[in-house]
Formats: C-alpha cells, sequence, structure tokens
C-alpha cells in the first residue's frame, strides 16, 4: 500500500460528498460547449481495418461508408488485383472534414487474407499489426518526455467480411474472430447480401449467431462494457441484428425521381441506403453516427489496458516496488508512522 | 501557445495524409456530440483550490459563484500551522453532473513566522499529482473512473490593501506558478475605491511581472473565444464581492452587501468583477483549466517526478532507453540498496546482541565472584566458630576432668574421715 495513497485516502475519507443544491444558474453546462469547441479543434482519429478474403467487397463498402475514395484500391496507382503469396497489411490516411468536424480516417487493408491454400495462421501477420500499435502507444505513453497529444494507431474497429454462403460460419472465420475478439473489436458483415432473400438472410444470420455464441467469440458491442441500463438495451438491439448484410456501392441511380447509391441489375435496383433492401444503413449508423466515439473508448479502456497489463507483468514491471516511496521518506512530509520501509 | 496548437491538433501536413472531400454527408459530424454524451454520463470534475488570509472571503465567494450553501466553518486565527480543508460536492445543473471539490486554505496569514506558510499549500498539490501519477503507473489501473482530486484552478486572495502584494503572496505565488492554474483576485473590492482600484491592479500586475510569477492566462487561441478572453486578460485581478444575502433593488432582490451609505451588487460589473469571474472560471475556461492542469502542470510533474527516480528517455549516448531497461537498471540498484541496508541492519542486531552478551557475562562473572566471596567468609566464618566450638568442647572436658578429680578427691577425703572415725570408736 502506498504512503500517498493511505494519505490521500484519509483526506478523502474526511470530506462528504453531497448533493448540493443550486439557487440559481451558475453556468456549469457551458463546459458541454467549451468541451465541443475543444475536440473540434482538436480534431479526431479513426483506424478501421477491413479483413477478408478477396472479392467479397471491401474496398467497395469502406468508399461507401465514407462517401470518398478512401481504400487503398481507389487510391493506388495502377493498382492490381493480385493474390498475395502472403498476408500483408496496408494503411492509408485521409483527412475528411464535416460540418467542421475534421476526422483523420486510417483504413488498414489485409489482401491475402483468406486466399491462400494453406490458411493456417494467417491471422498472425493482423494480430501482430495490432498489438504492434498498442506497443507504440505504450512506448509513448510510458516517455519521460511525452507528447501532448499521443498519436492514436490502434485499430478501433475491424470489420471482418463473411461471404453470402448462407451456411454457418466456416473454420478461418471461427478461427480469425475467436483470436482477434480478444484483442480488438470486431464487427462482422456479411458480404455482397445481394445474393440472399430476407429469409435466407434472417437464417444465416441466426445460424452465425449461433456459431458465434457456441464458440466464445467475443463481437462488439461486448455485452460486458454495457454501463448501464439504456446503454444495455441499446447495445442488445444490436446485438440481435449482428451480423449485418450489407451492399457496398459508389454509384447512384434514378429512382422515383431521387438519386439513390444503388447497383443495377437486371431484376431491379439495389438501393444501398434503403433499409428494406440491406443493412447498410444500420451499420453505418453503428459505426460512425453513433458508436465511433463507443468503438475508440473500448480500443483505449479495455482492449489497449489489456495489452498494457500483459506486456507490464511480462517484463515484470512493477513501478510499486520501485516505491515512489523513497522521496515521501526523504522529504519527510508523510506521517513517519504511516512509513513502511 | 504555438507549441500548444501544434501539439493538440492534427497534423494535416502529416506525411502522407491528404486531404479528401466527401461525396455525400456520412454522419461523423455527430462526433463531438457523441464524446460529449460520454461525458456526460461520467459527469466532469472540478477542484479550486483558495488561498487567502483567515476572513478574506473565500468560503463566502465560492457560495456566490455556485450559488449555494456550502459547510463552512469559521475559523480561527490561532492555527498554529497552515492547513488544507478539502471538501467535495455534486453538482446539477440540467444535465450536466459536476463534481466539486473546494480547497480551502486554514490559517493562512495568521503565524508570527510565515517562511513555512507556502509549504502545505505546495505539499498538497503534490500529492494529487502523486495521487494520480501512481494510479497511472499501476499495472491493473482504471482511469476513467479515477475521481480526478488535482487541482484546477488557484484562486489567490489578495488583501484589499490599495497598496502593493504582500511579500508572502509574492513568495506562495512563485512556488506555485508552475504548479497550478493561478487566479488572484482582490478579495472585499467594496473596501477599495474606483480609481484606487485602477492603480492597485497595476500595480499588482507589475510586481507579478517584475518577480516572474505566471499566473493564468485566459486562453486566445479559439477564434469564438479569443477575444473576450483578451479583455479580460486585461481586467486581471479580479476585484471581487461575495454575498449570499439578497437585498431589494429597485423590484428586484440581488445578491448584495447592505451599508448605511449604499448597496454594492455583487452582480453589477460596475460595482465590481464577479461576474467576470464566474464568466472565465466557469462559463468560458472550466474545460481549458482542466486541460491546462493535465497535459501542462501534471506532465511537469510527472516528468521531473520520473527523472529524479533515474528515469530518461534517452542515455548519454542518445540512444533511447526502453522505460524496461532503466526500470531493470533502477529495480536492481534498488535491490542492491535494500540488501545493504539488511545487511546493516542484521550487522548493527550482531553488534547489539554481541554488547549485550558481554554485558551479560560481565554481570555474571560479577555475580560469581562476589558469590565466591560470600562463600569464603561463610567458611572462615564458619572456621571460627567451628575453632570456638572446640575450645569449648576442651574447656568443658577439662571442666569435666576437674570435676571429677575433684569429686574423686572429696570422696576419698569422706572415705579416708570415715576410717578414721571407725578407728578412734574401736
Amino acid at each position: 500500500r502506498h504512503e500517498y495513497s493511505e494519505l490521500h485516502n484519509r483526506e478523502r475519507r474526511e470530506l462528504f460528498i453531497r448533493g448540493t443544491d443550486l439557487f440559481g444558474y451558475v453556468g456549469i453546462e457551458a463546459v458541454l460547449d467549451q468541451m465541443r469547441r475543444k475536440t473540434m479543434k482538436s480534431g479526431f482519429e479513426f483506424n478501421i481495418m477491413v479483413v477478408g478474403q478477396s472479392g467479397l467487397g471491401k474496398s467497395t463498402l469502406v468508399n461507401t461508408l465514407f462517401k470518398s475514395k478512401v481504400s487503398r484500391k481507389s487510391c493506388t496507382p495502377n493498382y492490381e488485383e493480385k493474390i498475395c503469396k502472403t498476408v500483408k497489411l496496408h494503411s492509408v490516411s485521409h483527412m475528411i472534414e464535416e460540418k467542421g468536424v475534421k476526422m483523420k480516417l486510417t483504413v488498414i487493408d489485409t489482401p491475402g487474407f483468406g486466399d491462400q491454400i494453406n490458411n493456417e495462421n494467417c491471422w498472425e501477420p493482423i494480430v501482430k499489426y495490432i498489438n504492434e500499435q498498442y506497443e507504440k502507444y505504450l512506448r509513448e505513453e510510458l516517455h519521460v518526455n511525452r507528447k501532448r497529444r499521443i498519436p492514436d494507431s490502434r485499430v478501433h474497429c475491424c470489420i471482418y467480411f463473411l461471404p453470402a454462403t448462407g451456411h454457418r460460419l466456416r473454420p478461418i472465420d471461427v478461427e480469425f474472430m475467436k483470436r482477434l475478439g480478444k484483442i480488438v473489436s470486431i464487427v462482422p458483415v456479411i458480404a455482397k447480401a445481394d445474393t440472399l432473400t430476407i429469409e435466407e438472410r434472417q437464417e444465416f444470420k441466426e445460424r452465425i449467431r449461433q456459431d458465434l455464441a457456441s464458440n466464445g467469440i467475443c463481437i462488439y458491442p461486448q455485452k460486458e462494457y454495457d454501463e448501464d441500463q439504456e446503454e444495455h438495451a441499446l447495445n442488445e438491439k444490436i446485438r440481435e441484428s449482428i451480423p449485418f448484410a450489407v451492399v457496398g456501392t459508389d454509384k447512384e441511380h434514378q429512382v422515383n425521381g431521387n438519386k439513390v447509391l444503388g447497383r443495377k441489375t437486371k431484376w431491379g435496383i439495389i438501393e444501398v441506403e434503403n433499409v428494406a433492401h440491406c443493412e447498410f444503413s444500420h451499420l453505418r449508423d453503428l459505426l460512425v453516427r453513433s458508436h465511433l466515439q463507443d468503438l475508440k473508448e473500448v480500443t483505449h479502456n479495455i482492449h489497449y489496458e489489456t495489452y498494457r497489463v500483459r506486456r507490464l507483468n511480462e517484463s515484470n514491471v512493477d513501478f510499486s516496488v520501485l516505491g515512489l516511496t523513497p522521496w515521501l521518506l526523504e522529504n519527510g512530509t508523510a506521517d513517519q508512522s504511516e512509513s513502511q520501509l | 501557445i504555438g507549441e500548444a496548437v501544434n501539439d493538440t491538433e492534427i497534423d494535416i501536413k502529416d506525411k502522407g495524409v491528404r486531404p479528401l472531400s466527401l461525396a455525400g454527408h456520412v454522419g461523423f459530424d455527430s462526433l463531438p456530440d457523441q464524446l460529449v454524451n460520454k461525458s456526460i454520463c461520467q459527469g466532469f470534475c472540478f477542484n479550486i483550490l483558495c488561498i487567502g488570509e483567515t476572513g478574506i472571503g473565500k468560503s463566502t465567494l465560492m457560495d456566490t459563484l455556485f450559488n449555494t450553501n456550502f459547510e463552512n466553518f469559521e475559523s480561527s486565527h490561532f492555527e498554529p500551522q497552515v492547513k488544507l480543508r478539502a471538501q467535495t460536492y455534486d453538482l446539477q445543473e440540467s444535465n450536466v453532473r459536476l463534481r466539486l471539490t473546494v480547497v480551502n486554505t486554514v490559517g493562512f496569514g495568521d503565524q508570527m513566522n510565515k517562511q513555512e506558510s507556502y509549504q502545505p499549500v505546495v505539499d498538497y498539490i503534490d500529492r494529487q499529482f502523486e495521487s494520480y501519477l501512481q494510479e497511472e503507473l499501476k499495472i491493473k489501473r482504471s482511469l476513467h473512473n479515477y475521481h480526478d482530486s488535482r487541482v484546477h484552478a488557484c484562486l489567490y486572495f489578495i488583501s484589499p490593501s490599495g497598496h502593493s502584494l504582500k511579500s508572502l503572496d509574492l513568495v506562495t505565488m512563485k512556488k506555485l506558478d508552475s504548479k497550478v492554474n493561478i487566479i488572484p483576485v482582490i478579495a472585499k473590492a467594496d473596501t477599495i475605491s474606483k480609481s484606487e482600484l485602477h492603480k492597485f491592479k497595476i500595480k499588482i500586475m507589475s510586481e507579478l511581472v517584475s518577480n516572474g510569477v505566471q499566473i493564468y492566462q485566459f486562453p486566445l487561441d479559439d477564434e469564438t473565444v479569443a477575444k473576450v478572453n483578451t479583455t479580460m486578460n486585461g481586467h486581471l485581478p479580479f476585484a471581487v464581492v461575495g454575498s449570499t444575502e439578497e437585498v431589494s433593488v429597485g423590484n428586484k432582490m440581488v445578491k448584495a452587501r447592505q451599508y448605511p451609505w449604499g448597496v454594492v451588487q455583487v452582480e453589477n460589473e460596475n460595482h465590481c468583477d464577479f461576474v467576470k469571474l464566474r464568466e472565465m472560471l466557469i462559463c468560458v475556461n472550466m474545460e481549458d483549466l482542466r486541460e491546462q492542469t493535465h497535459t501542462r502542470h501534471y506532465e511537469l510533474y510527472r516528468r521531473c517526478k520520473l527523472e529524479e527516480m533515474g528515469f530518461k528517455d534517452t542515455d548519454p549516448e542518445c540512444k533511447p532507453v526502453s522505460l524496461q531497461q532503466t526500470y531493470e537498471a533502477k529495480r536492481q540498484e534498488f535491490l542492491v540498496e535494500l540488501q545493504k541496508r539488511e545487511d546493516e541492519m542484521r550487522q548493527m542486531f550482531v553488534q547489539r546482541v554481541k554488547e549485550k552478551e558481554a554485558e551479560l557475562k560481565e554481570a555474571e562473572r560479577e555475580l560469581q565472584s562476589r558469590f565466591e566471596h560470600l562463600k569464603r567468609i561463610h567458611a572462615d566464618e564458619k572456621a571460627t566458630l567451628e575453632e570456638k566450638k572446640r575450645l569449648l568442647d576442651e574447656d568443658q572436658s577439662s571442666f569435666s576432668k576437674r570435676r571429677a578429680a575433684a569429686q574423686l578427691l572429696q570422696a576419698q577425703s569422706l572415705t579416708a574421715n570415715g576410717k578414721k572415725d571407725k578407728d578412734r570408736k574401736k
């Protein structure tokens, strides 16, 4: 136990906390605006990883999500879709702005995943990358002279693309999500869902949810981290509809006099943002409009902390052993009777 | 200020980060709201430290600022040392929950010798930093649940003498300016006339500058508030009057102090700077005060503390040193030190035991010799007594011999006489 925290706790026990009524307006609520202004000024960072076999529409989906050409495919000149011999990771960053809110969006692509004949351990480069970002952050955080704002390259969300087979999770899906679910927030989606009818889609989702549960796979939003009743209710609804069945496109068509994003086929136009057609809007709402900040907080407060605990234990680094106490004794400002050395 | 801007803003000129335009509404403009909503759920913490002489009006000002009645104790002027009293309150205004901690000095300026008056204040501030640092360095930590007790704003109450700062003021503020955001206020400003006040303020500010005291400057980097902050910076230090009593002025009840010569209205900007203080401290800059405390004052404390413990980012050859290496080296050092102390203690213990043992042996020897001595005396006495007894015995035996001889003689003489008598009778 530390002398400091003892003294501190004693001080804290002396004070009692009680609800105090304000007799009139003070202006405390202005702090919300102050906070808003500060965050708008400093901007946000968001790092999203897409994982899945080639041809599942990862790049298209990300472009559709952010209504711009953010994926590597669209940015790299002379891009050729090659099947990589190993899983490589590529990250591309862009600065996007909407109504004064600036965001540095980084998309991490994983070409080669699931494309080999032998896919054993294909998750390893991905696990390595994610841990490397945690390590980078940890090192910066442990510096004596550290930056005011530690650059955050940690993966906040990993979208895992499931092919629309209509059956169940495949072994590669189970293996990947089991491992990665422990270190990052996974959002599984059913890709190219326009090949499934609504009934097939529902059954597929049900079976996937069963498989996820029976394999103990942890996906976002995790039940354990619901902070209150309200959040729990909201997240339960989301958990009941995961995985979202999505369709992506960047082409627009005229439907009933409106311009809509959609895929035109001989049998009709699949409207991407129409909830009757596919669940893209739900995914976008979840990732961007309602839970973006939550994704970041879960990454920071849970996944990163888990990594940090493991790393510090591995290196046997325990600052309390070193004791910030010698300083205390030398200064003689603490109560000598509390000294334990 | 330039540094701060570059550090906290995302560097747009960051290599490889190109700006991209969006073809439609994506929806991440709700991000600030998402962040704010999370903060509302968690609640806010704000900690104010009030330093000032006993009776200068610290508690009253807090009551007035927060429109409430905190638990107030009237302190005596006879405190032997400066103490700090902290009290925490949960306040709520619409949907914002604020956990406010008000720390007051007790007995500040009352002692005869005020040389060490600043120390308890410095110690208190450092203890809060230390507490946070310890939490931050824990292996299993919960920072986002941690009740942040670090001091965000320090209101320094200047006595309304009208002349200049006291040396206690200068010394104290100088010790605190690198640890906390100092906002000096002139207390009981209704005792100073307007013209005197103006001169007083100028004098105070120039004294602060010439003594190198860094007080908190309201930030100018955000255009929305730069203008009002600049104006306010020019009004420092704020001349305040506190009151929770209401007086009827016109057809309204206002917070005021009633004198025979008039009514000083707390919220009247012509009468005092109270409204300005409330604006600056709460409505405009509360978040900045919290941010400065965390990113500047706390970081400085942390850096100094870690450096003191021997942690560095680069070794003498300027190669980056991992915390692990430093930690291992420190740990070895610490263990060696610990071992040395243990050995010393053991040696000392052994020494003491030896000494005690020698002492005891000495005592034992002494005891033994005394015993021998007594034994000898005893033997001597016994011998003497035996000798006496022998003599007595001898005496006795010679006496009985003599008695026997005498008796024999007497018997013989009797027999001889009897014979003579017999002879005569014949």
